[in-house]
């Protein structure tokens, strides 16, 4: 396998983001700690051996709390990016096929959602909706399906034309296994890129909304709202703010990083 | 030229509707009663309706849409409930510490992406690439909300280089300005260099190299003014995002701009005031984004003004 030499963000973003799902899946069990509990004797103690992240304020094992946000901010990332996939390739694929004044319409507004800044969107969103996380992934996903909506209606107009496409509605194909058999497929590929990089891009604002106390509220641990607790206390414990830190630039990264490989690979077979 | 221009702020009118009927959507439609949401659940029922009259939502969506858009058209955004003052005065307050902070942050994105940038550039494979670059993808990955902590702990606890908090001279404006500016710096150094290594391949590049020029003298002179524009067309996507980072990053560092009034706003549930904020903001964005297609036109003269 030379593949992988050729390809180091594939590799590096691959095991990073593979860390990341062991982590967010087996983190809580392996952290065998309560995140919740308080233990007011170990408050603000430095890493150790019972304790290798340190403890917070309240004394709560900043391990176990770095896994179970991990959990949550993974699985806030996935189910917004999927949410907005669903959404935007609907109504992105949808306004390709349906050409035309519906189109200009779908991409019109598309447009003025998409002159609305995301994060911004989704910090006046969760405002009105109240923080919580069901609201959290509405507020994200309001801001991640318009990316998904142009890249969709871009592959599907430019797929349309192509030859095997019209072989296919020449040789009297139904509209819905063109859809499934051929457009979709051919879809994916670009995709599963934006799609990587968007859970990326999601991890990062869940963090923020966290941090200004519109996403995850305490005492639920979430990688945000820890680093703003840990604010606090910069100079006597700054594991506080480290661990969280880290662990969002990490994901960042490893998602990122799988980014860019997917797509190198994407570029070099297609 | 000129022409030109006038069409491209003709063209703001409808986009500004949108995010300005978005804006107002946001805040009406979204399911959630504001007035609950300020008064509380227990709230007596004629408090409740005493409110709504007063903020004028006991009216017909479509009146309170039309009094919203025509006091738009002269500047006035209501009146903030926890100021009691014109919500337009309190964002022409806070708006240009805001800017301040966003040009700064440009600033210094530029001062650290084009060095980077062009060492990389200018050598690919060499060490210098693989350390400017190995900076670029940290700089893309650190997030505002450690990146800036992590500043303060250096260079304000720590060294006491730079204040911890607050408005005020240079050495206030530094941190917040590097938190902010950093992980543009990086995109932009990537994209720098990648132009440069497109350019480096060109027919002009070879007759300035066989002129006698030595490579750096050629790639200053010929190739990053033509590396420049899709630099420009990124740096113009980019900017609005330093808007809405400066949101982030003034609440980091106590920056008393309008995104930490639009925070402080949403905790007191003043809707007026959030309505304007975002509104504010998403007009700005709106702006500088029109700004940077006049700009990018200006550098390249392949892209026609028609």
């Amino acid at each position: 396998m030379s593949g992988l030499a050729k390809n180091p963000s594939l590799a590096v973003g691959g095991a990073i983001v593979a860390i990341l799902i062991v982590a967010a899946l087996f983190g809580p069990e392996i952290a065998h700690r309560d995140p919740l509990a308080i233990d007011l004797a170990s408050a603000l103690a430095a890493p150790s051996l019972a304790h290798p992240f340190g403890c917070d304020a309240l004394g709560r094992d900043v391990f176990a709390r770095v896994m179970w946000g991990a959990r949550l901010s993974l699985g806030v990332s996935t189910s917004v990016v999927f949410l907005s996939l669903i959404v935007g390739g609907l109504i992105g694929g949808a306004s390709a096929l349906a050409g035309g004044r519906v189109d200009n319409l779908v991409m019109r507004a598309v447009d003025i959602v998409l002159a609305f800044p995301g994060i911004l969107l989704a910090i006046a969103m969760a405002a009105i909706l109240g923080p919580g996380l069901i609201d959290l992934v509405i507020a994200l996903t309001a801001m991640g399906w318009t990316g998904f909506a142009r890249l969709v209606r871009g592959e599907v107009l430019s797929l349309r034309e192509r030859e095997y496409v019209h072989a296919a509605n020449a040789l009297g194909a139904r509209p819905s296994r063109v859809l499934i058999r051929h457009l979709l497929p051919a879809v994916a590929g670009p995709v599963a890129v934006q799609a990587t990089f968007g859970i990326g891009g999601i991890i990062g604002a869940e963090a923020a909304l966290s941090f200004l106390g519109l996403g995850a509220l305490p005492p639920t641990p979430s990688w945000g709202n820890m680093l703003d607790a840990g604010r606090e206390f910069l100079l006597i414990a700054p594991h506080l703010t480290t661990a969280p830190g880290v662990a969002i630039g990490v994901a960042i990264l490893g998602f990122n990083l799988l980014g860019d490989g997917l797509a190198a690979l994407a570029g070099r077979s297609g | 030229m000129i022409r030109y221009l006038i069409r491209r702020m003709l063209a703001l009118i409808p986009v500004a509707l949108g995010v300005a009927t978005l804006t107002f959507a946001l805040i009406h439609l979204v399911p959630g009663d504001p007035v609950v949401a300020m008064l509380g659940d227990t709230a007596a029922p004629a408090d409740l309706a005493g409110m709504r009259h007063q903020l004028g939502l006991d009216r017909p969506l479509a009146v309170q849409y039309a009094t919203f858009i025509a006091g738009l058209a002269h500047g006035d955004l209501g009146e903030s409930i926890s100021y009691r003052q014109p919500v337009a005065r309190l964002i022409a307050e806070r708006f240009p510490a805001t800017l301040e902070l966003a040009g700064a942050g440009l600033l210094v994105a530029v001062l650290i992406a084009f060095p980077l940038g062009f060492i990389a550039g200018a050598n690919p494979g060499s060490a210098g690439d693989v350390g400017a670059m190995g900076f670029a993808i940290l700089g893309i990955s650190v997030p505002h909300i450690y990146l800036g902590p992590l500043l303060m702990i250096l260079f304000s606890l720590d060294l006491r280089w730079f204040p911890l908090t607050g408005r005020g001279g240079l050495a206030h404006l530094v941190l917040p300005a590097v938190t902010l500016g950093t992980a543009l710096a990086a995109i932009i150094a990537r994209m720098l260099r990648q132009s440069l290594i497109a350019v480096r391949a060109s027919d002009y590049m070879r007759t300035a190299l066989s002129k006698g020029l030595s490579p750096t003298a050629a790639l200053l002179r010929h190739g990053l003014r033509n590396a420049l524009t899709s630099v420009v067309t990124l740096l113009g996507l980019q900017l609005g995002g330093l808007l809405t980072g400066a949101l982030i990053v003034e609440m980091i560092f106590s920056w008393p701009g309008l995104g930490r009034m639009l925070i402080a706003a949403i905790s007191a549930r003043d809707y007026p005031l959030v309505e304007g904020c975002v509104l504010t903001f998403a007009l700005s964005y709106v702006v500088v984004n029109m700004t940077t297609d006049f700009v990018y036109a200006m550098v390249d003269p392949r892209v026609s003004l028609k």
